[in-house]
């Protein structure tokens, strides 16, 4: 059945994918940290009752909304292509994956675009309170979305809480509060909307370094940049700390991936943790072009399998030992595994087989040990490896896992160390004055988002070619249909879609330009 | 625990159906809230100057985001509960979705980009991106429900895995005029909805005489297409499946035979339709403003009662016309009965939302949107 796939159907599949899931992240971060911004913001106005900051609020609001109606707009294709694009994971996880997404839309995005609109439209229909609380709930609302597509995301790099059931072919939810409170989840979750958080504070601090560049609205400057730095310097610690757990979690749940994104080919005892490393453009390993040999690095010792497994000495697994197998230490070869994976495909064939053909006594027989333990533990496991043809496949992309890890990674301390920096300027009074500093306030914003997509690359490219890790590999996953119709709608939304950011850089750049009005923004009709 | 187990007890089959209640209610509140798409194919007919249109745009630009989240939460609810719905319409009728999407994209950036300086494509791109939207969202949605009634071409392996079976992908349903009429029927039904949402809440003499025009100008083709959708669907065969085994068979007069023995969607189709048709009568005849309320909730017991004689009584909601055994009926398509259960608990919350969007609604609309209240609005469209 899948022996027809076509490996370009699966890689524009793929990269239409990737296309819409980047784009949406380019706004979504923005959201879920702005909303917060902007909620601290009117918090401190009505707080307060002082003008300036509701004239802080609005602007800001503005540009949150030119933002939000673009993630609006590529996000409904995200949703849809599960289905379009990806039928037969669909079916096979839908039992699962489909709940969350329900979730989403009746709890999340229902409060989300409620409340927005009270934000926007509401200032002179409901009390101050109302609307605060409206601004409040916009927050939440944008962060509980966050919530159940991330515990979907991470179900598939960490599936639990389900048994597979051979009748229908496909895997069950057996228990909803392991979905969604398994360790993986609630890491991502952490961690994806706290990231959110830094890409908000540095947008804020860069426009409003602009202002004070420019000379313009310092007051304003100022109080935006007090709230946006001590907000982005609580949150990038944060980022850094669930980071880490993260990486540790993926050490024991994704170990492939953890080695594709710290570039260890071989594994070793008290492995060193590379700092820094280029890898050549030309030099691969002979038996996978994935494997790029390094001309430098920066490797310090024992570090990685502190990180991994909290001791300096553990063995921590590369590449190599993952797809040949390492007995020593009871690491089971990609053969091995693809082995057990046909067995286990087989034998649901046969159980379908016995099926059709009427065989009660030997269907019962093969569903009975299709659904036992041992063979769940022993073969079930390995299920999607029996569509793997070339142990090869099981390698993602080292050098774009090794790169967009350290680039996040790089950018995550610099931030840190940038939001300190920001604040101690700030209390000093002295930020007016550093225009070098001020200058890479600005440069600071392209940083974070490429730190941004840079977090994605690492969890998306490091746990191919799984759409659910070791259950279904990308191949099993896609819609069967032409290549050529994927090419159009690929092209149809890159054209789309681009056109639409530059419209909104154009209309946020405009506005910043036109700067904060008391009224609170400009008349339209 | 008894007061826990409220879902559990429940037989698999009785949450299938109240789960098919829910996604066909989706439905039924999605094609009501489509008065936004209705009134965006409206706003050159009856805004006749840049202050009129303003008023439309920034009338329906209070109310996109409610039709837009109820189309995501429709598609998640069928996902979640109907999976195998969702693998084989979506990854077959690939086409037919994927350009429904494309206009629901340009309509999401639409009112918040119009009227802002430096906006790239200018004013009128995005009033014709409006425009599409409410046109082609419509006739093609109406044409994709249509093929609930007229099956498509796939066929479903022993492991669930679907094959579409025509390289048109989803446009052939274009080729069955019952799938069309139902196509327009919910695209002229849009405007009324439109005209008599700007008759609610706009307040301008020229819009309201306008908008009552063009109540009257839709409902006569609306009329003469549902007419004919209904009356055919009586008529036409369907596919029913044996409750024991699930084989599926056509039987004669299936739809007519459905409304018969559900009284209760009898009832709530005709008093849907007469709801609908109340609304522009006081609309029309009375001048009144509140033929939205009229026609729009008999809107929703209309495409309510349609979605259950598509899926109750034993009846295929998604056949196949290529391989009848492959049709998707309520039972072979739905989730676990665990997950259903697990969803049933959040579908409890669906009151409290409905709760706070209508006080929301109450606290918005207070008062008709005017001319002067746009132009000192920070966030006007």
């Amino acid at each position: 059945m899948l022996e027809t796939i076509d490996l370009s159907l699966v890689n524009w599949s793929r990269a239409q994918f990737a296309l819409t899931a980047m784009y949406h992240w380019i706004f979504v971060p923005l959201t879920l940290g702005l909303s917060f911004i902007i909620a601290f913001m009117e918090t401190l106005y009505v707080k307060t009752g002082d003008p300036e900051w509701k004239k802080i609020t609005k602007f800001w609001m503005i540009l949150f909304g030119v933002n939000f109606a673009i993630g609006v707009a590529t996000g409904i294709i995200l949703e849809f292509e599960f289905g379009t694009n990806w039928s037969n994971y669909s079916w096979f996880v839908g039992d699962i994956f489909g709940a969350p997404l329900a979730i989403e839309g009746i709890l999340a995005f229902f409060m989300e675009s409620t409340f927005i609109a009270i934000m926007f439209f509401g200032w002179n229909k409901v009390s101050k309170k109302v609307h605060l609380t409206a601004t409040w709930l916009t927050a939440i609302g944008a962060n509980l979305s966050a919530l159940w597509i991330l515990v979907a995301n991470a179900w598939m790099q960490y599936p639990v809480g389900m048994e597979f059931n051979p009748l229908t072919a496909r895997n069950e939810m057996v228990n909803f509060w392991s979905v969604l409170f398994s360790p993986v989840a609630v890491d991502k979750f952490l961690h994806t909307t706290s990231s959110g958080f830094v890409l908000a504070a540095i947008f804020v601090i860069g426009i409003s370094a602009w202002f004070m560049l420019k000379k313009r609205e310092i007051a304003f400057a100022r109080k935006s940049m007090m709230v946006a730095a001590i907000f982005g310097l609580l949150s990038s610690v944060y980022v850094a700390f669930t980071g880490d757990t993260s990486a540790r979690h993926i050490a024991t749940t994704q170990p492939m991936k953890f080695a594709a994104f710290e570039g260890l080919y071989n594994g070793s005892e008290g492995a060193g943790l590379i700092a820094l490393g280029v890898m050549s453009t030309t030099d691969t390993d002979p038996s996978n072009e994935n494997l790029m040999d390094f001309n430098m690095k920066i490797e310090i010792p024992n570090i990685l399998s502190y990180m991994a497994y909290m001791d300096w000495n553990a063995f921590v697994p590369g590449v190599n030992d993952l797809v040949r197998g390492n007995a020593k230490y009871g690491i089971m070869s990609a053969a091995e595994k693809t082995e057990r994976g046909k067995h286990a495909i087989l034998k649901l064939k046969e159980f379908k087989e016995a099926k059709a053909s009427g065989d009660v006594t030997k269907a019962e027989m093969l569903k009975a040990e299709f659904t036992s333990p041992d063979f769940r533990e022993n073969y079930f496991r390995y299920f999607g490896y029996g569509y793997i043809a070339d142990p090869n496949l099981l390698v993602p992309s080292v050098p774009l896992s090794f790169y967009s890890f350290h680039i996040m990674v790089g950018f995550g301390f610099y931030f840190i160390v940038f939001f300190i920096l920001v604040l101690v300027y700030l209390v000093k009074g002295t930020l007016e004055r550093r225009r070098g500093f001020l200058r890479l306030a600005i440069w600071t914003i392209p940083m974070v988002y490429i730190a941004s997509q840079a977090g994605w690359i690492v969890a998306e490219v490091g746990r191919q070619p799984w759409v659910i890790q070791d259950l279904m590999p990308t191949v099993a996953a896609v819609t069967k249909i032409s290549t050529s119709a994927v090419q159009v709608t690929f092209w149809m939304f890159a054209v789309i879609f681009t056109t639409l950011l530059i419209a909104e850089i154009k209309i946020m750049l405009r506005q910043i330009k036109t700067g904060p009005k008391t009224d609170g923004g400009h008349r339209n009709v | 625990m008894e007061d826990t187990e409220m879902f559990e007890n429940l037989p698999y089959y009785i949450l299938q159906q109240y789960w098919w209640i829910i996604v066909s209610l989706l439905g039924a509140l999605l094609v009501f809230l489509t008065f936004v798409q209705g009134g965006q194919t409206l706003i050159y007919a009856i805004g006749k100057n840049e202050s009129e249109r303003g008023i439309l745009v920034n009338t329906l630009g209070r109310k996109w985001e409610f039709t837009f989240t109820t189309l995501v939460t429709f598609g998640g609810a069928f996902f979640a509960s109907f999976p195998l719905f969702y693998a084989t319409s979506f990854g077959g009728a690939y086409w037919v979705w994927m350009i429904i999407l494309f206009f629901f994209v340009i309509q999401a950036v639409s009112y918040e980009f119009r009227k802002k300086p430096a906006n790239f494509l200018g004013a009128r791109t995005y009033e014709t991106f409006l425009f599409l939207n409410g046109a082609f969202g419509t006739i093609l949605l109406g044409t994709a429900v249509g093929t609930f009634f007229n099956g498509a071409m796939f066929s479903i392996n022993d492991m669930n895995q679907v094959n579409w079976e025509t390289p048109y992908r989803g446009l052939e349903a274009v080729l069955t005029i019952h799938n069309v009429a139902l196509g327009l029927s919910v695209f002229f039904l849009s405007r009324i909805l439109g005209a008599l949402y700007f008759l609610n809440s706009v307040e301008s003499e020229m819009v309201e005489k306008r908008s009552r025009q063009q109540v009257i100008y839709n409902t006569i083709p609306f009329l003469v297409c549902f007419l004919f959708f209904l009356v055919r669907l009586l008529l036409m065969e369907g596919y029913g499946y044996e409750a024991e085994t699930g084989v599926v068979f056509m039987e004669k007069f299936k739809y007519f035979h459905n409304l018969i023995r559900m009284p209760v969607v009898a009832v709530m189709l005709l008093a849907g339709v007469v709801a609908v048709l109340w609304g522009i009568g006081v609309a029309v005849w009375k001048r009144s403003g509140k033929g939205i309320w009229f026609s729009g909730a008999g809107t929703v017991l209309t495409v309510l009662s349609l979605f259950l004689l598509a899926g109750f009584n034993q009846t295929a909601f998604y056949p196949s016309v290529f391989d009848m055994q492959s049709s998707l009926t309520i039972e072979n398509a739905s989730s676990s009965k665990f997950t259903l259960v697990a969803m049933s608990y959040v579908s409890l919350f669906v009151p409290f939302v409905i709760a706070y969007i209508w006080w929301f609604w109450k606290a918005m609309n207070n008062k008709k949107v005017t001319a002067e209240e746009i132009s000192e609005d920070s966030h006007a469209y």
